[in-house]
């Protein structure tokens, strides 16, 4: 039997307002348990939630950037549960008339095409507080600074058809949210979570299967290998006569595998109603055009423009439009060396790689765009070859100094006097006598042998083309 | 009787409260009562009429993004049950 396999995913990006989505208190990460968390987020008697205008142009921006309908009139519902790290009994969130109704978003497959995504919906709510359950004889431990925290959940349809499609849907959403700089997107953290709704069907069937919900996918590798597990083990039930249960399961990466977390007959009944604290939220054409205003330039229209602008393939494009931060750093290499082409080669190639290497982000980077251009302009004007300036960027990355102070204090400036070249070509030619005469005798192959003699007399300093040219007269000679 | 004791059990269970057989059926009369009564306004003329998200015919209010709430750590949980290491503590949850 041949399965097809059937993707929804749930997205929730922490907005990355300073105030809560419901109070004045911050959202800061990492503060001291309970320093962040007022009167409205431990849901005190008497306190009424006011609504931070900061939240609603995030996600209206959000909205706009997948194409979506802007709903002029939202409204807050409650979603009753009880857990302790939700003080009040309910989380506020939005249930019928979200703020943004469906978008999409368009992903590329790994053969190049262009897959639409639909976004159902997209809708704001408060996070829930951390239950912290290590350390404490019988008891639970309740951090709050993240109760009221501004959230917007993003919900595809069922229209992913792999974990490869499905790690490509968030990787661009994720792209998406710091380009608009909506949301820090930093996973480790918690600030962009996935969840994931996953079902199998026999292909050609058109109703869907019964689905399982995977919970805690917090890195894009634990997406991929968390659904390919669970496709995995629904064809395993299925195939041995048994069917899927519609459930909650929690991903463990430690163990790589998935377990139940609750079944539907325990899953909540979570009672929506509108929240009377919550008057209808309204969204006009003016604010919607303020906001679209506001919005960046966005990483498709982006990698189209490099494309047109600096000449680069789609493919170095879409590397360096990716992260907002990569784009801009790239384009400021660019303007400073004036070769567009031989900075995308450096920013993707030496650059991306000692970033890697030294695991730092962009904005710690020991070179800055301002210092790679100044070596790319000294490759421009010959005063070093390519591999040489490998070498004086492995000095700037270690710091010490710009390009043209390692280039003086290791003098690796490259020898353009063609008499210089020439004494040395004579000196290889006269210390080679026996490569020369069966160069000479039709043995080709042995030029190679003579631009690393050279090269190797001059440690790599000799302009490679020059040399070229002056061996090639001097052995033909 | 609308509503049943079964019923009012479970409600009572998703927000953790124990609750008695006898007192069960006790709020299912009470709660039936209260429904009963409401059931009235099903015989009331709603053709062309909006639904409404709100009694109020208001809108939202917008507070501007800024941090306006001190830190007041000490005087909430110096009326907690029970804190720890600034936590606030309650009997053990495992999902």
């Amino acid at each position: 039997m041949e399965w097809e396999t059937v993707i929804g995913l749930e997205i929730h990006a922490q907005l990355n307002t300073v105030s809560k989505i419901f109070s004045g208190a911050p959202t800061a990460y990492g503060a001291e348990p309970n320093r962040q968390a007022c009167a409205v987020d431990l849901g005190m008697p008497g306190v009424l939630p006011v609504l931070n205008q900061g939240a609603v142009e995030k996600a209206v921006m959000l909205g706009l950037a997948i194409d979506a309908e802007i709903t002029p009139r939202s409204v807050f519902a409650r979603k009753n549960y009880f857990y302790p790290d939700l003080p009040k009994g309910y989380q506020i969130s939005q249930y019928e008339l979200p703020i943004v109704a469906r978008g999409h978003l368009d992903i590329e497959l790994e053969d190049g095409t262009i897959k639409r995504i639909g976004v159902t919906r997209a809708h704001l709510e408060e996070d829930a507080g951390k239950s912290l359950h290590e350390g404490f004889e019988l008891m639970t431990g309740i951090d709050l600074n993240r109760a009221g925290t501004p959230l917007i959940e993003i919900v595809s349809e069922p229209e992913l058809r792999s974990a490869k499609e499905a790690v490509a849907y968030m990787k661009k959403l994720h792209s998406l949210v710091r380009y608009l700089d909506i949301c820090d997107g930093n996973m480790q953290e918690g600030s962009f979570r996935c969840d994931a709704n996953v079902s199998i069907r026999p292909k050609g069937q058109t109703e869907f299967g019964t689905r399982a919900e995977l919970k805690n996918l917090n890195s894009f590798r634990f997406v991929e290998r968390a659904i390919n597990h669970e496709i995995e083990r629904q064809i395993d039930v299925i195939e041995g006569g048994g069917s899927v249960v519609q459930e909650t399961r929690l991903y463990d990466p430690d163990r790589d595998e998935t377990r139940s977390m609750r079944t539907k007959e325990e899953a909540n009944d979570y009672r929506y109603f509108p929240d009377p604290d919550l008057l209808p939220v309204v969204v006009d054409t003016a604010f919607v055009n303020q906001m679209r205003e506001k919005l960046p330039e966005l990483p498709d229209a982006k990698r189209a423009r490099f494309v047109e602008q600096y000449g680069l393939s789609d493919y170095d494009a879409g590397v360096l439009t990716a992260a907002r931060e990569m784009g801009d750093f790239y384009e400021a290499v660019a303007a400073g060396c004036g070769a567009p082409k031989l900075a995308a080669n450096w920013v993707m190639g030496e650059f991306s790689a000692a970033l890697n290497r030294s695991e730092v982000e962009l904005a710690e980077a020991p070179v800055n765009a301002e210092g790679l251009a100044g070596l790319l302009a000294r490759i421009q004007d010959e005063t070093i070859s390519g591999k040489i300036a490998k070498e004086v960027f492995e000095a700037m990355w270690n710091g010490e100094g710009d390009a043209d102070t390692v280039i003086e204090a290791k003098g690796l400036k490259q020898i353009t006097d063609t008499g210089a070249i020439d004494a040395i070509i004579d000196e290889v030619m006269a210390n080679n006598p026996q490569q020369l005469e069966q160069y000479r005798g039709g043995k080709d192959k042995l030029f190679g042998f003579f631009v690393g003699q050279v090269m190797k007399a001059t440690q790599g300093k000799a302009n490679p083309a020059q040399v070229n040219e002056r061996l090639k007269a001097k052995l033909d000679g | 009787m609308s509503v049943e004791a079964s019923e009012v059990q479970r409600i009572a269970h998703l927000a953790r409260l124990a609750m008695d057989d006898e007192k069960a059926r006790e709020f299912a009369g009470g709660l039936s009562d209260i429904f009963d009564f409401v059931e009235q306004l099903d015989g009331a003329p709603i053709e062309g009429v909006e639904p409404m998200a709100h009694p109020l015919d208001a809108e939202q209010r917008l507070r501007p993004d800024a941090v306006t709430e001190p830190d007041n750590r000490e005087g909430f949980q110096a009326i907690a049950p029970a804190v720890e290491g600034g936590l606030y503590l309650v009997p053990r949850v495992i999902e």
